[in-house]
């Protein structure tokens, strides 16, 4: 990553720092997070006082060498381990601060944060429609309005004609469209996408971030894109590095995509 | 809502039902078991019902004439005849022998019956063919189970007899078809030495001196005549007047003929205690362990199944999806795989229990008991595999 061009100060790139509106208006924001795994002699310090903010609208890149903590970072972002220190709050609600501050951490994750992995891992035994549509269709929501929403974003990340196909009949980057309409269905104000690129050659990966990006925008989303992959990095406007638990925060070449 | 469950089931069709379709054998296996011990029962049943007897009246310290062998003189009946109470009693006799017809053999019970049609205590009650024994000798009636047709000749030992009538469903308590002849028949069939022994035992009896003396004319002719028929019978069916008390009845025959006698309900208790006690254990045995082994298998396959999804699993939980929601579509799918068992394996007893050779009784409720065994065996076959799924960390679909 050595020729990324130098770092931007900070405060150029489109944080905003409003508070008393909803996550939408103010998107997710860390301050001072730490993670500390084990105890006594064999503690490691993943993180060491993070701190992040990005807003809704936006796509950022958190990269970093490996056993920088990137995976850890992204999953107290996603609720999945505990913090030992810090904030985080999503729109005006802390979320965590020296500790969970809301109760079904579950609940949180299905409504309020959209996942997207390396690999799909699309459900093999749902065809693509009930895949998206899954999450309403296991809260309760009625089958009819829940496909009916898939549906529509199937379309907008161009894989409506495969809504009916089963995931093994997809090729990668279809598999993948269909994951990031997953992620998107429950409208979360964040979505964590963990190297969404890897898999995928140069072409399909911009136009996966592409669809991120246009997604961003159309849904107000907070969208943060953990990755190694040169292709995209200079797409970012917004990039965070991270080394030895700490972030810097970098100003992207912001490349269009077309 | 969506089932996943059924959905899983759906796309990996072939799978269940080749797992269920094993599971099922084994279940039919099983039900077949418990109708096996049905069916012994149940002929225990029948053999007293077709008896017509309401006391059987044997040798002393016997548990004849069915679990043990009897003998007793063949006119005690006519003492017992004159008892208050008794309605009818008639000689009986049980031996188990081969019955030949041309060149093939068949197993059954030979029940030596007096003459006389329906009614009298032994013959049997109703006939699907032809008619009751009339004759004195060499007719039978046997049962449709072994095969013979009405006007066959049939041999028993060394005589023919005709057959006049079919019965149906008239077994010994060992399954074994019943043919019945006419009472001295019967008697002399049970006597019968061959003709070697007979040879060797008037020579004997011959060169006895106490049985041969000059000037005594007609006692050697007066033994041997003796020897050659058999005045024994195996037990007197007797059947009891209109609103008679069998306890007190049987009570008076003790008292005045030093004999032993049982009620239906004692007679019940010997079949089922002594002649079917050992084999409804072994047949438990079976159950337990086919038991076990369908439990292991569902929990098996279950568990395979939950292991090749883990990834899926890890999914699901990490965007949100509740515990039970995923404890649910295992359950569920351990439930599917039993009901495609159960259905199979109800399917299979039914097709071939009439094939077994001998009577399997599929009673309705041993298959509502077998299924909500079998339901509550997956239930608990699949605790391994929801354990596992549960266990399964989020953070494992995001990974390193
Ligand atoms: N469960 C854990 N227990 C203890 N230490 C852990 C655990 N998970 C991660 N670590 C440590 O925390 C540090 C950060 O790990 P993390 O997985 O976040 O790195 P990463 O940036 O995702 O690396 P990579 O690019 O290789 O995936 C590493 O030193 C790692 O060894
Ligand atoms: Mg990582």
């Amino acid at each position: 990553m050595a020729e990324r061009p130098a770092p931007r100060p900070l405060g150029s790139a489109g944080v905003s720092p409003a508070s008393g509106q909803d996550a939408r208006a103010t998107g997710i924001r860390i301050e001072g997070l730490r993670k500390r795994y084990g105890s006594g002699d064999t503690a490691v310090d993943a993180l060491k006082g993070v701190d992040m903010a990005v807003a809704p609208g936006e796509v950022v890149g958190l990269i970093g060498p490996s056993g920088s903590g990137k995976s850890t970072l992204l999953k107290c972002l996603g609720a999945i381990i505990e913090p030992s220190a810090g904030r985080m709050t999503l729109g005006t609600q802390t979320i965590y601060e020296d500790g969970w501050r809301i109760p079904d951490l579950r609940a949180l994750r299905r409504d309020k944060i959209g996942f997207v992995f390396q690999a799909p891992y699309l459900i093999p035994f749902l065809d693509v429609t009930d895949n998206v549509a899954l999450l309403p269709m296991l809260a309760g929501r009625p089958n009819a309005e829940a496909r009916q929403r898939a549906h529509e974003l199937l379309g907008a990340l161009d894989v409506a004609h495969r809504a009916a196909a089963m995931p093994s009949q997809l090729s990668g980057g279809e598999q993948q469209r269909v994951a990031i309409a997953r992620a998107l269905i429950n409208r979360p104000p964040v979505i964590l996408a963990d190297e969404p690129t890897a898999p995928l050659d140069s072409q399909r990966a911009l136009a996966v971030i592409g669809i991120l990006n246009r997604m961003a925008q159309q849904y107000q989303t907070a969208i943060i894109v953990v990755t190694h992959d040169e292709k995209i990095i200079p797409t970012f406007r917004r990039i965070y590095q991270i080394r030895d638990g700490r972030t810097h925060e970098e100003a992207g070449e912001g490349r269009a995509l077309d | 809502m969506i089932s996943l469950a059924g959905r899983d089931i759906l796309h990996a069709w072939g799978k269940f039902v080749f797992t269920g379709v094993g599971l099922g054998l084994l279940i039919g296996v099983t039900l077949s078991m418990a109708g096996i011990y049905r069916g012994m029962v149940d002929d225990a049943e029948v053999l007293l019902d077709n008896s017509g007897a309401d006391l059987w009246v044997v040798q002393k310290d016997t548990l004849g004439p069915y679990a043990e062998s009897s003998s007793l003189y063949d006119d005690l009946y006519r003492g017992i005849l004159t008892l208050p109470g008794v309605e009818r009693a008639a000689n009986v006799t049980y031996l188990t022998m081969q019955v030949g017809s041309g060149e093939r053999e068949r197993r059954a019970m030979v029940v030596g019956v007096v003459p006389g049609g329906p009614g009298e205590p032994g013959q049997p009650d109703t006939l699907v063919a032809g008619r009751h024994i009339t004759r004195g000798h060499y007719e039978a009636v046997a049962d449709l189970m072994t095969g013979f047709r009405v006007g066959e000749r049939v041999r028993i030992r060394r005589n023919l007899y005709t057959v006049v009538g079919l019965t149906r469903r008239t077994v010994s308590s060992g399954g074994d078809p019943m043919v019945f002849v006419p009472l001295k028949d019967a008697q002399e069939a049970q006597f019968l030495k061959d003709n070697d022994a007979i040879v060797h035992q008037r020579r004997r009896t011959e060169a006895n001196p106490a049985l041969n003396r000059p000037g005594v004319p007609g006692v050697l002719e007066a033994v041997l005549a003796s020897q050659s028929v058999n005045p024994a019978v195996n037990a007197v069916l007797v059947r009891l007047s209109p609103g008679a008390d069998p306890d007190r009845v049987a009570a008076d025959i003790r008292r005045w003929k030093r004999l032993q006698v049982y009620t239906r309900a004692e007679m019940q208790e010997i079949l089922q205690a002594k002649l079917i006690a050992t084999s409804a254990r072994q047949i438990g045995m079976f159950l337990v362990i086919l038991a076990v082994v369908s439990a292991a298998i569902v929990a098996f396959i279950i568990y395979t199944l939950t292991l090749g999804k883990i990834r899926e699993i890890a999914v699901l939980k990490l965007i949100g999806t509740r515990n039970r929601t995923i404890a649910g579509m295992i359950l569920q799918q351990a439930l599917g795989l039993g009901l495609i068992g159960f259905v199979v394996g109800k399917t299979a007893a039914t097709f071939w229990a009439p094939i077994f050779p001998k009577y399997v009784l599929l009673l309705p409720g041993d298959a509502a008991r077998g299924f909500v065994i079998v339901m509550v065996i997956c239930a608990l076959a699949s605790l391994l595999a929801i354990r596992a799924a549960l266990r399964v960390d989020p953070a494992e679909a995001i990974g390193g």
